[in-house]
């Protein structure tokens, strides 16, 4: 995902660079927002000391623990903490419910919309979104034309993007459609939280997160081929150790109680799919898998992938097993199709989106491409299939030679980028060096949508940026994480 | 369980055992050449270390002399020796890492706590003083993770094939350490019950821990029969090949029994102990203390392999 920053286009303080961003805890007086009250309050009387004694105790038991991630390019051995910051981040009813409706609204449309591109394409027919978006993807997976999935359920877990710019919208930012990581920090955030601070739980009627994993384990045996006999067997499949999000693998396998498997693990025989035990080989039904596409069938896809089983395609396609999320959902989550997300919305479900698209000009459409390179030094500008805040231009804040160089890019293949205005993430005090001050936030929720129905855990991940006004927030990039708390009032 | 769960565990243990094996090689060997000359053997201690460890080849390949520094580095710290006690705890955190959800959180805490503090000691600039520690430190590593698991994991395949690793690691090692230092050390008629001879039998019980037990058992001083006794037949003693062969036994068919179905491991193991069982210090030395580790050592191995083919592939 990728963070953002100030102002909203045609808005004068975006020229002026002196936006005023919207703080979750002050009005623009200085007042504190009903939600806020209480915390605002501790937080007046609290000695620094405390605080600071109570962010190394959090910093020492998650380091105790091993939740680490691993950054690419790097040394192997390294692991590092994401920082947590323990001031939390708060919601109250009212706008979480606004929320969730958005968010359950807009993953139904992804999913009709995957459902649509593998089958009868008529968004093509009705001419609301260009063919390349689809056949011109190289996420695209002819391998899924025609393919049933169990429920039609393409995105099982869905992490979607959202940020606030003022007190009343919400804006998605991006969807994580594929295999979206984060949410083992909204629940170890919440445990920590509870462990150092259990005062503050008791002046805050905060909703629970812990139910997530049984809430997973539903969803995933929900989907189960119709060929499975009784309990379905569901299994985790991680790339192994040196995944930067491994801990998180291991973390679910364990709250879902279910075997961590690596693609070495299993085999597939006559059609069905195995996993090796101490006991002889036993059948898989489900996999929640955190291996990409290309890399879970050498055979099907990348033929160097020593991550994948020989011919798990195949018992894919017999129906034999469920992939969660299912092959080929890179189309319904990259930065070309976001673009497209009211009009999939509209078309699919005949609603109004209830969450905002961020403006979004895109390069491929000559006309567009002209606004872009005449106001680059005021947009960011994204690769469609770029992710963790890589290869991106935040024009505000670029020297004029990296700005001319970016433009060079784009020129050169257009259809590879995307431009946004620059966007005023909203602030949140934050624990850091000088004392308590805002930050800028997003947050990823996380949705579970399953046969029966969808299941979204009051919270998600909130990532804030920890140095003095960036945007940026990935914990690739010096990005830390909040306990998100939604008040039950 | 999935194979690779099973295997994971079975090593974890075996690699935190050896770790702590090596300490105590280490330690024993420090405490004989510390002594003063005519006190220590004629034969070059630190060699005999190299033998123990089963690494004589690799280590001269890498090493002109036997000695303090080189013997020190390559058992404790050198990344070139795969066994070496650092390597070990290396290769046990990622274990760990792998089947973080078969393990407790204690047992995990016991492993990540340890590679943490591993990696604050620095090879090139350790003291001797700052050694003692870090063999203390890697002894009570291993009784911590032992301990976490006897007291925290469920009594099921998970902790049978964990006590299965530690068991097989520990029947080697004792049988190694017995046979290079019987062999160094075989007397000469003239010498038994010298002091030269006292501290060199003293020295390979402490390098099992068993000083105290060996009191215990014998009420007698230091004699070399009585510690092969102590540490080959004697059922009371954790170490000995007969206590760690009862073990195994034991949990293959804990194993057997919760899986319904026995195999080729479960066989070896039984042949082992009866034959411990009816074993005879008379016999063991009439054909030869020697002979007798040798085969013991193949044995354990065919176990080994047994237990590999039957459940952790």
């Amino acid at each position: 995902m990728a963070g953002m920053i100030a102002g909203r286009r045609a808005e004068p303080e975006l020229s002026s660079r002196t936006p005023s961003f919207f703080d979750e805890m002050r009005a623009p007086d200085g007042s504190v927002r009903p939600a806020y009250q209480q915390l605002a309050h501790w937080l007046d009387n609290v000695p620094k000391d405390v605080l600071d004694y109570r962010r190394k105790e959090a910093e020492f038991i998650f380091r105790r623990i091993g939740i680490t991630f691993a950054v690419y390019g790097e040394a192997a051995s390294t692991e590092r903490l994401i920082p947590f910051d323990i001031i939390p981040r708060i919601l109250n009813r009212g706008e979480w419910q606004k929320l969730s409706k958005g968010l359950e609204q807009r993953v139904k449309a992804l999913n009709m919309y995957l459902h649509d591109a593998y089958h009868k394409r008529e968004i093509l027919r009705a001419g609301l979104v260009p063919e390349e978006l689809i056949f011109g993807n190289p996420v695209f997976r002819p391998e899924m034309n025609g393919q049933p999935v169990p429920h039609n359920i393409y995105v099982m877990i869905a992490g979607i993007d959202v940020v606030r710019v003022d007190p009343d919208n919400f804006y998605v930012l991006e969807d994580n459609a594929r295999v979206p990581s984060g949410v083992s920090y909204m629940l170890e955030n919440r445990e920590i939280m509870l462990r150092l601070f259990p005062e503050l739980f008791i002046d805050h009627p905060v909703a629970p997160v812990e139910n997530y994993a049984d809430d997973l384990l539903a969803t995933l045996k929900s989907v189960a081929p119709v060929t499975s006999s009784g309990d379905p067997t569901v299994v985790l499949m991680t790339p192994g150790i040196y995944n930067s999000a491994y801990y998180e693998h291991s973390f679910l396998a364990d709250k879902l109680g279910c075997e961590l498997v690596e693609g070495r693990d299993m085999f597939v025989k006559g059609d069905m799919l195995y996993m090796r035990t101490t006991e002889g080989p036993k059948r898989v039904d489900v996999i929640y898998r955190r291996v990409d596409d290309d890399f879970i069938d050498p055979l099907a896809f990348r033929p160097d992938s020593m991550l994948g089983v020989p011919g798990l395609m195949s018992v894919y396609q017999a129906g034999n097993v469920t992939l969660a999320n299912a092959v080929g959902t890179g189309i319904a989550d990259d930065k070309a199709v976001y673009s497209y997300m009211p009009e999939i919305i509209k078309f699919y479900l005949g609603e109004e989106p209830i969450l905002k698209n961020v403006e979004t000009w895109r390069c491929r459409e000559p006309d567009q491409l002209k606004y872009v390179l005449d106001n680059i030094g005021k947009l960011v500008v994204k690769e469609v299939h770029g992710s963790g805040g890589y290869g991106m231009l935040i024009g505000p804040a670029a020297d004029k030679k990296t700005i001319e160089n970016f433009a060079a890019k784009v020129k050169a293949s257009p259809e590879g980028f995307i431009a946004q205005p620059t966007l005023a993430l909203s602030t949140c005090p934050t624990f850091v060096e000088e004392g308590i001050a805002p930050r800028h936030v997003d947050l990823r929720p996380f949705v579970l949508t399953g046969r029966d129905k969808t299941r979204i855990v009051p919270g998600g991940l909130t990532r804030v940026a920890l140095s003095k006004g960036s945007l940026v927030v990935n914990s690739s990039q010096g990005g830390g994480t909040k306990d998100t708390w939604v008040l039950d009032r | 369980m999935l194979s690779r769960t099973a295997s994971n565990l079975y090593w974890l243990s075996r690699y935190v055992e050896r770790a702590e094996c090596l300490a105590r090689i280490l330690d024993a060997t420090y405490r004989l050449s510390a002594l003063p000359q005519g006190y220590g053997s004629e034969t070059n201690e630190w060699q005999s270390a190299i033998a123990t460890a089963g690494s004589v080849i690799s280590f001269g390949e890498n090493y002109k002399e036997a000695n303090e520094r080189t013997v020190t580095e390559w058992l404790a710290f050198s990344p070139e020796n795969p066994a070496s006690i650092r390597n070990c705890l290396e290769i046990a955190r990622t274990n760990a890492r792998s089947v973080r959800t078969a393990l407790t959180m204690e047992m995990w805490d016991a492993i990540n706590s340890a590679w943490h503090e591993l990696h604050r000691y620095d090879p090139k600039r350790i003291t001797r003083e700052e050694f003692t520690r870090f063999l203390n430190f890697v002894m009570e590593t291993s009784v911590r993770f032992d301990g976490t698991s006897f007291r925290t994991m469920l009594r099921n395949d998970a902790y049978w094939f964990s006590r299965l690793g530690f068991l097989v690691e520990r029947a080697d090692a004792t049988a190694r350490i017995l046979d290079v230092k019987y062999h160094v050390l075989l007397p000469r008629e003239a010498q038994v019950g010298g002091p030269l001879d006292y501290f060199q039998w003293a020295s390979i019980l402490r390098s099992v821990s068993a000083r105290t037990s060996y009191h215990w058992v014998y009420r007698e001083s230091v004699k070399p029969w009585l510690v092969a006794d102590l540490l080959i037949l004697n059922r009371q003693m954790p170490r000995s090949l007969a206590s760690c062969y009862e073990n195994i036994n034991r949990y293959l068919d804990d194993l057997a029994q919760f899986y319904g179905r026995q195999g080729q491991a479960q066989r070896l193991a039984r042949a082992m102990v009866s034959k411990l069982e009816n074993g005879k210090m008379e016999d063991i030395f009439q054909s030869g203390l020697h002979e007798f580790i040798t085969q013991f050592l193949t044995d354990n191995n065919r176990v080994g392999n047994a237990i590999g083919d039957q459940y952790l592939v």
